[in-house]
Order: structure tokens, then C-alpha cells, then sequence
């Protein structure tokens, strides 16, 4: 285990692995997007109180999981750079934080947008949305300490605390619905419930499979760039941007 | 169902096409982002090399 790790934390064996690997990744996460907007934009039924605005769902509780889901691992990440200091999980933990806010960013105007409709209102200080505002904060907190500091062991270690603290917001995000009385409705699915008929709950599973594995590919390719750039000076990055000039792929 | 009918979303079609319409923006800005930051950091060890080759 710890062999591997240590073999998969090479940066020059990650970026050959998960160059092979990206092709396979983006192409089912393509077919599952396809999958989940035909399911849920077409084949799913209209809500009987909510009509068509119900389609909202399916982008807006995928994304919300993924905030929270990207935000613990790039916590967990940025804790075992510090701990350990791999260089690999560094970058990992630098490069969820913008895919991470995008997600929270796309929670929030979806949510916005579903609420009007329904409820009446843009926007509520109600502690389900006020505590994923606070995420998105969090988020874009992490990124500008990031980009303070010149020194990358540095900026890796001051956002590594911000983001471990950062944490606790999770599972009060999480249990928001539960704790306070409020606008935002409690949760539907669970570990064996369900209060969604299958003909939603599919096409919202695959909705939410495929951002989470579109999660998986914009990692990797952010994380191939991020390693190409800070091991610019050793032998097989230079090889490999020489192959890539010759075969036309890349011009300087 | 027709394609109007499908547009219109039941009157919902300002919200729901609105939802998915920032969702996809936002998704295909970070992945050509991520394209673009990748081909500039290999434009730019190319440039160091050539440089590096004009002065030797």
C-alpha cells in the first residue's frame, strides 16, 4: 500500500497513468451526461406540484453533493500534504478548490433559480443556503491564500489549515435541513429510504454519478498541467514537450 | 409532447433553462480552462528550451 502510494505519488508515473486512463474517463462521463440530461430533461415525468420546474433537480442536488463531496476531499488532501508532505496531494487540494467553487457556485444560481418559482423568493437566510454561501467563501478563501504567497510549501501549508478548519461547515451544511426549522426542504434520500419515485430517482443517481466523474477528469487534467508545470526542469517533462513539438501537437 | 411544448417547460422555461444553461457555461469553462493551462505550460518549457539552445 504504501509502496504504491509512493509510486503513484511520483509525478512523472501519475502523469502517465492518468494520461491513459483520461480518454476512457472523459468518454463515459460524456455518455452518462447524455444518459442523465435525456432522462431527466425527457423521459422523467412532470412533478404534480411542481410541474417541469422539478428538472432543476437533477443539476441542483448533484452539484450541491459535489460542493460538499470536492470541498472534504480537497480538505483531506491538503491534510495529508501537510502531514506527509506529497507533493501530489498539494496539487490536488490546489486544483478541487476552483472546480470546488464552481460546483457551489452552480448550487447556489440553480438553487436561486428553482426558488423563485416555488417559493417566491431569489434568495433566503435560511441556514441550508446561508451555510453553502459560506462554503463558496471558503472556497474562494482557499484559492486567494493560495495565490498570497510566492513560496509554494507555503501557500500549501497556510490554505491546508484554513481548509482543515473549513470543515466543520460540511456537516452543518449537511444537517442544516435537520437542526433548524428550514425554507429549504430535508433531505429525500438516504441510505435504504427514498421519498423519490424511481422514475426521478434514476435519472438523478446518474446525474450524479456523471458530475462526480466529471469531477475525477477535470482533476486529472488540471492536476497534469499543475504537474507539468512545477517539475518543468526535469528530464522527462522536456522530453515529453519535445515529443509533442515534433509530432506537431504543440507549438512554441 | 412537441418541441414548443418541451421549450416552454410549462411556463418554467426562463428557471429551468436558465438552471441548465449556467450549469453547462460553467462546467465547459473549467474544462477548456483546464486544456488551455496545460498547453500554456508546455508552450512555455518549449520557449525555455529554444532559448536555452539559442545561447549554447
Amino acid at each position: 500500500m504504501w509502496l504504491w502510494i509512493h509510486k503513484f505519488g511520483s509525478p512523472k508515473y501519475f502523469y502517465t497513468v492518468s494520461g491513459r486512463m483520461l480518454p476512457w474517463l472523459a468518454g463515459a462521463t460524456t455518455l452518462l451526461i447524455v444518459l442523465g440530461l435525456y432522462l431527466g430533461l425527457i423521459a422523467s415525468p412532470a412533478d404534480y406540484q411542481q410541474s417541469e420546474a422539478v428538472r432543476i433537480m437533477y443539476i441542483h442536488v448533484p452539484s450541491a453533493w459535489n460542493s460538499l463531496f470536492i470541498y472534504l476531499l480537497m480538505a483531506a488532501a491538503a491534510a495529508i500534504g501537510l502531514i506527509w508532505n506529497i507533493k501530489l496531494a498539494d496539487i490536488v487540494a490546489a486544483v478541487s478548490a476552483p472546480i470546488g467553487a464552481s460546483f457551489t457556485f452552480i448550487t447556489l444560481v440553480t438553487g436561486s433559480l428553482w426558488g423563485k418559482p416555488m417559493w417566491g423568493t431569489w434568495w433566503e437566510w435560511d441556514a441550508r443556503l446561508t451555510s453553502e454561501l459560506i462554503l463558496l467563501f471558503l472556497y474562494l478563501g482557499y484559492i486567494a491564500l493560495q495565490s498570497a504567497f510566492e513560496d509554494r510549501r507555503l501557500a500549501a501549508r497556510a490554505s491546508a489549515v484554513l481548509a482543515i478548519v473549513g470543515a466543520v461547515n460540511v456537516p452543518i451544511i449537511y444537517y442544516s435541513v435537520q437542526w433548524w426549522n428550514t425554507l429549504h426542504q430535508p433531505q429525500s434520500l438516504g441510505i435504504g429510504v427514498s421519498a423519490i419515485h424511481p422514475s426521478m430517482l434514476w435519472p438523478l443517481l446518474i446525474m450524479a454519478i456523471s458530475f462526480k466523474l466529471l469531477y475525477v477528469v477535470i482533476l486529472l487534467m488540471r492536476t497534469r498541467a499543475e504537474v507539468l508545470e512545477r517539475e518543468r526542469n526535469n528530464a522527462w517533462v522536456q522530453e515529453l514537450a519535445q515529443a509533442l513539438a515534433g509530432k506537431n501537437l504543440i507549438r512554441s | 409532447m412537441t418541441i414548443a411544448e418541451f421549450l416552454h417547460m410549462d411556463g418554467y422555461a426562463l428557471y429551468v433553462w436558465g438552471a441548465y444553461g449556467v450549469t453547462l457555461a460553467v462546467l465547459a469553462l473549467n474544462v477548456i480552462l483546464a486544456r488551455q493551462q496545460r498547453r500554456k505550460a508546455l508552450r512555455a518549457i518549449l520557449r525555455v528550451a529554444q532559448r536555452d539552445r539559442s545561447r549554447a
